[in-house]
């Protein structure tokens, strides 16, 4: 499963984003940042007790269950009059639950994470950044590996000088994607693949920002 | 005027390179005198370009100073920091201004450097950086534009005979000779016998490979270098012989070594030439040649 990965901003940042507002109320979401441990229930009290010690009142909070769904809009509208109390919004989504939000209500709403990565999760709260879509995927020549997400910087033609005993220049503890790749492709056999010289990448595949419509006639389930 | 890199390496003499890394700043003074120190007795000088992703004066900038004073600049160029735009601009503009070698470098990443939440472009790669070289050089630009008026560069760019694993680097050795790449510099080697093992294989290719000096300085900077800088494994024979210079004396000690290098390189002709990098300490690069016997 993919998963949004976020971090909690400093409180020193929220509190100055949240500024003069003192009546707020706070969103959680209970699949990404629950798993993050960073906008469950529990983090979502944490933050209640934390803005009340600053003084701050809290007039409610509330988990979606899936903040980034356009499900998000018909919660918000039933609990529209208790949410609209507040002065101002503090969402512990990830951005893509923060806006969903910021276009359903017309209350001030101020992120309390930041988004880090798109992730895979591989393991119980491990989480890995193996693709960043890039739109020109080269994963069927090296391995099934990819070099645009797993190495740093995003090289497609072998490692740079910065690798060392298969380890990444900028962390030891970061494996080098084209060592990965290299063992990836002897173990099938494959390695020529690694001889072949990738052109420049395109970087405009679709212009950001992206957008996608399934034609009309294909919608239907 | 100075001989062309390129009438250098097509002479079959023993080659020698040397680096300046330009200021942090406007003031110039010291780069103009490492200039004047090496232009002599180096037959090209590599500028380096924000080495180790540390902002400084511009390679091309020092590259232009190299020319005024008559001696023939290698202009480094890494990826990081520009497009394929920029780079291209950039390569333009050093043709224009008389200079013809150009070193394609990945670059480190900003992390490591001192502007380290910069954004690390890398729209190009070494190999890509070199193919794009020759494709300015047939008169069109990477987006198949024609250019009025092109360019012509001796091109080169690095390897790590010592990376671990080897095979990968190999390969992208290759590739680089593929892309075009006329000249290699090698990270620093030290153990000359398993050099020998690199030279062996790399001799089958069209290209001139000059071995990478680097100054030892003291006992604690080799092992340093050991621990932390990618594909640099002195052998503890030469820590050791750092070690039990006499006090005082371990920067002789490294200039006795490196010239002693360069010399077995050059009488047993093991590869076509040495770099010789004596990072920020540029104006020992004379004695290390004199001691090399060059």
């Amino acid at each position: 499963m993919i998963r949004s990965i976020t971090r909690q901003k400093s409180m020193e940042e929220i509190e100055r984003l949240l500024g003069d507002y003192t009546r707020v109320f706070i969103i959680g979401c209970g699949t990404c940042v629950t798993l993050c441990r960073t906008g469950g229930l529990p983090e979502v009290l944490q933050m209640k007790e934390q803005l009340e010690a600053a003084n701050r009142l809290v007039t409610g909070y509330l988990i979606l269950p899936v903040a980034c769904d356009e499900i998000t809009q018909e919660i918000l509208a039933a609990n529209q009059s208790v949410i609209s109390e507040a002065q101002a919004l503090l969402i512990m989504t990830c951005a893509f639950g923060v806006q969903t939000v910021a276009t359903r209500m017309e209350t001030t709403v101020i992120p309390a994470l930041d988004t880090l990565f798109i992730g895979k999760e591989r393991g119980l709260g491990e989480f890995h950044e193996v693709c960043t879509q890039c739109g020109t995927c080269i994963i069927g020549e090296t391995g099934g590996i990819c070099p645009v997400t797993t190495c740093h910087k995003g090289l497609v033609n072998g490692p740079c000088g910065g690798t060392k005993d298969g380890k990444c220049e900028i962390d030891p503890q970061k494996d080098c994607a084209w060592t990965l790749i290299y063992q990836r492709l002897k173990g099938l056999g494959n390695i020529d693949l690694m001889r072949r010289y990738q052109g420049p990448r395109n970087h405009q595949v679709v212009p950001h920002p992206g957008a996608f419509s399934v034609p009309r006639e294909e919608r239907s389930i | 005027m100075a001989i062309s890199f390129k009438e250098t390496l097509a002479s079959g003499k023993f080659v020698v390179t040397s680096e300046v890394g330009p200021p942090k700043g406007t003031n110039l003074e010291k780069t103009i005198h490492h200039i004047a120190l090496l232009k002599d007795c180096v037959d090209a000088i590599n500028l380096t370009d924000h080495q180790s992703s540390v902002m400084r004066y511009p390679s091309l900038g020092g590259a232009l100073l190299v020319k005024e004073q008559g001696g023939e600049p290698i202009l480094q160029m890494t990826c990081r920091d520009r497009n394929r735009l920029a780079l291209q601009a950039d390569l333009l503009f050093a043709y224009s201004r008389g200079i013809q070698n150009v070193l394609c470098l990945t670059g480190d990443s900003v992390v490591v450097g001192d502007h380290k939440e910069a954004k690390g472009v890398f729209d190009l790669d070494s190999s890509q950086l070199l193919a794009t070289i020759r494709i300015l050089e047939q008169g069109k630009d990477l987006g198949g534009n024609d250019l009025d008026g092109a360019v012509s560069f001796c091109a080169g760019a690095i390897v790590t005979p010592e990376a671990n694993p080897l095979e990968p680097q190999l390969i992208k050795f290759e590739k680089k000779i593929e892309a075009g790449a006329e000249f290699i510099q090698t990270q620093a080697v030290y153990d000359l016998d398993k050099f020998r093992d690199f030279m062996s294989y790399a001799r089958q290719f069209p290209v001139k490979i000059l071995a990478g000096i680097i100054l030892l300085t003291s006992a604690p900077m080799a092992r340093y270098m050991n621990k932390n800088v990618p594909g640099v494994r002195v052998p503890q024979s030469l820590i050791d012989e750092m070690a039990t210079a006499p006090k005082g004396s371990a920067l002789a000690k490294g200039i006795e070594i490196a010239g002693r290098m360069i010399r077995e390189i050059r009488e047993k002709k093991i590869c076509d030439g040495v770099h010789v990098m004596a990072i920020g300490k540029e104006e020992i690069v004379p004695e290390i040649l004199k001691e090399a016997g060059l």
